[in-house]
């Protein structure tokens, strides 16, 4: 047992030990689309969500351990919904979701010994595709502002990968869909996600009050069909 | 703070870790005084009508202070959620601090929860609030809400009125609140029946807010000077819907018209 550690050695420990947490779940993706903002993930569970609603143009995707994920998803509402009936719905942002977060695990990764094994993705739907704001944060606080599309999770090398060679600006829905399970398929070989595997949801500019919807099974699968 | 586990409910959670935010604590101040020191804003009458499929709510547009009118287009009916409304009577500040509270208090539970609350958990949760008032409701400042929603598992709309208590009573086909209410339901007693169609459910709230505002002088009219009109909402199975400006100036512009020629508006059989 040393008595001295190295910060140095002490941060990179806790960071490898995050990696292999988030490693060993599956794969999420976020992806643009013509209307909004897809987002993807490999999760057979009806129940519980890698994917939530924050607020009404705000959504929420992470891998990793479920119960941190979850502890930060329900912070996360909080925060809107304090802030969105201190001021106005409007003062809602996903930047300001995003640094909340961003202080959050930063504190979490530097002053206690088990740092969150969790990757999120917070996302705004804006007017149009230039609006649209999408941040990722890793466990260790860093935040990056992504455009078009973002892989997370799992074999996420792969999944990125595929998911570079098939996302393009504009997709439609129903393109935007295959194109986002077709990389979760590239976690491994053979793999073949349906519908019932999937959890899906948007953020739709064009809807109202709220824009996150959760697509069913059998839209889902009907999705799938009109775009093969 | 906001990592802390424990309850799904926003008001709760407010009023641990804000509690300045609480419409009580914010308005406290004005209980303070002697009641009827300052003549605060109050809104009127709300009238509520279920028909086959949905429930119709309707509020005129008036506020009165003491005997002045406050304004003459305040929106007292709200969206509380895709299958419910609200609307408020009496002192409109704290009612519509209610009603924004309430709004992102079920809007929270579903976020936190990943399911919606059941009507009457919303009905319920509305009556804690108004419990919550009870303090400024003794000194005057009294608020009632009228809930109205459509029951998913019993595929029909329902209504929920309360007292300053909070206490909550389920009324059947119709009802009314507000200074003008008992004006408003009487009519809709003559108006309402069980095969209504969401047009003639609209129209009869329309008519009772009308004769409402004929004998009550807190209650607005609609006044086709300014174009301003009741406000219309219908709750059915496919969410909450505010019926466009347009579509209710005609209904208004039909019943003043139709008084013309009856000042009493529609007359029921005698017998």
């Amino acid at each position: 047992m040393p008595f001295y550690v190295s910060p140095e050695q002490a941060m990179k420990d806790k960071a490898d030990y995050a990696r292999k947490g988030i490693a060993r779940g599956r794969s999420v993706v976020v992806l643009q689309y013509d209307d909004g903002i897809l987002f993807v993930a490999d999760n057979p569970s009806r129940a519980l969500h890698k994917i939530s609603e924050i607020y009404d143009r705000i959504a929420y995707a992470a891998v990793g351990k479920y119960n941190e994920f979850e502890t930060l998803r329900l912070a996360g509402v909080r925060y809107a919904d304090v802030n969105g009936y201190q001021y106005d719905r409007r003062d809602v942002t996903a930047r300001g979701l995003a640094n909340a977060y961003a202080q959050s695990l930063g504190n979490i990764f530097t002053e206690t010994p088990k740092p969150y094994e969790v990757e999120l993705v917070v996302a705004e739907v804006g007017e149009d595709a230039d609006t649209d704001q999408i941040y990722r944060l890793t466990f260790d606080g860093s935040v990056r502002d992504e455009h078009g599309y973002v892989a997370m999770g799992g074999q996420v090398e792969a999944v990125e990968q595929a998911l570079k060679e098939r996302f393009s600006e504009g997709l439609s829905l129903a393109a935007a869909l295959r194109a986002g399970v077709q990389s979760l398929e590239a976690q491994e070989a053979d793999r073949r996600l349906e519908a019932k595997a999937l959890e899906v949801a948007v953020l739709d500019r064009n809807r109202e009050h709220r824009l996150f919807r959760r697509l069913t099974a059998p839209r889902i699968e009907e999705l799938l069909s009109e775009s093969s | 703070m906001f990592m802390s586990p424990g309850t799904s409910s926003f008001t709760e959670f407010l009023g641990s870790h804000h509690p300045d935010l609480m419409p009580d604590r914010r308005l406290t101040a004005l209980g303070s005084g002697t009641s009827g020191a300052v003549d605060l804003p109050h809104a009127t009458t709300i009238v509520a009508v279920t028909y086959p499929g949905g429930v119709v709510m309707a509020g005129d547009r008036r506020a009165t202070s003491g005997n002045v009118i406050a304004q003459r287009d305040v929106e007292k009916v709200f969206r509380a959620d895709e299958l419910s409304a609200v609307a408020i009577a009496g002192t409109a500040g704290i009612g519509m601090e209610i009603v924004r509270l309430f709004q992102v208090e079920i809007e929270h539970y579903e976020k936190m929860e990943g399911r919606t609350l059941s009507l009457e958990g919303k009905a319920n949760r509305l009556a804690t609030m108004i419990r919550g008032n009870l303090g400024m409701a003794m000194q005057g400042l009294v608020v009632v809400p009228l809930f109205a929603g459509y029951d998913i598992e019993r595929e029909t709309g329902r209504i929920f009125s309360y007292d300053p208590a909070g206490g909550r009573y389920e009324e059947h086909d119709f009802y009314s609140i507000g200074s003008g209410s008992v004006f408003a339901r009487g009519s809709l007693k003559k108006l309402w029946r069980a095969d209504l169609s969401e047009d003639d459910a609209a129209l009869a709230c329309v008519q009772a807010l009308y004769d409402a505002a004929d004998d009550d002088s807190a209650t607005g009219g609609p006044d086709l000077i300014r174009k301003i009109f009741p406000i219309v909402a219908a709750v059915t199975a496919d969410g909450f819907r505010r019926l466009p400006e347009e579509e209710i100036a005609d209904l208004a512009q039909a019943v003043v018209d139709g008084r013309y020629d009856s000042p009493g508006g529609p007359s029921a059989p005698l017998r």
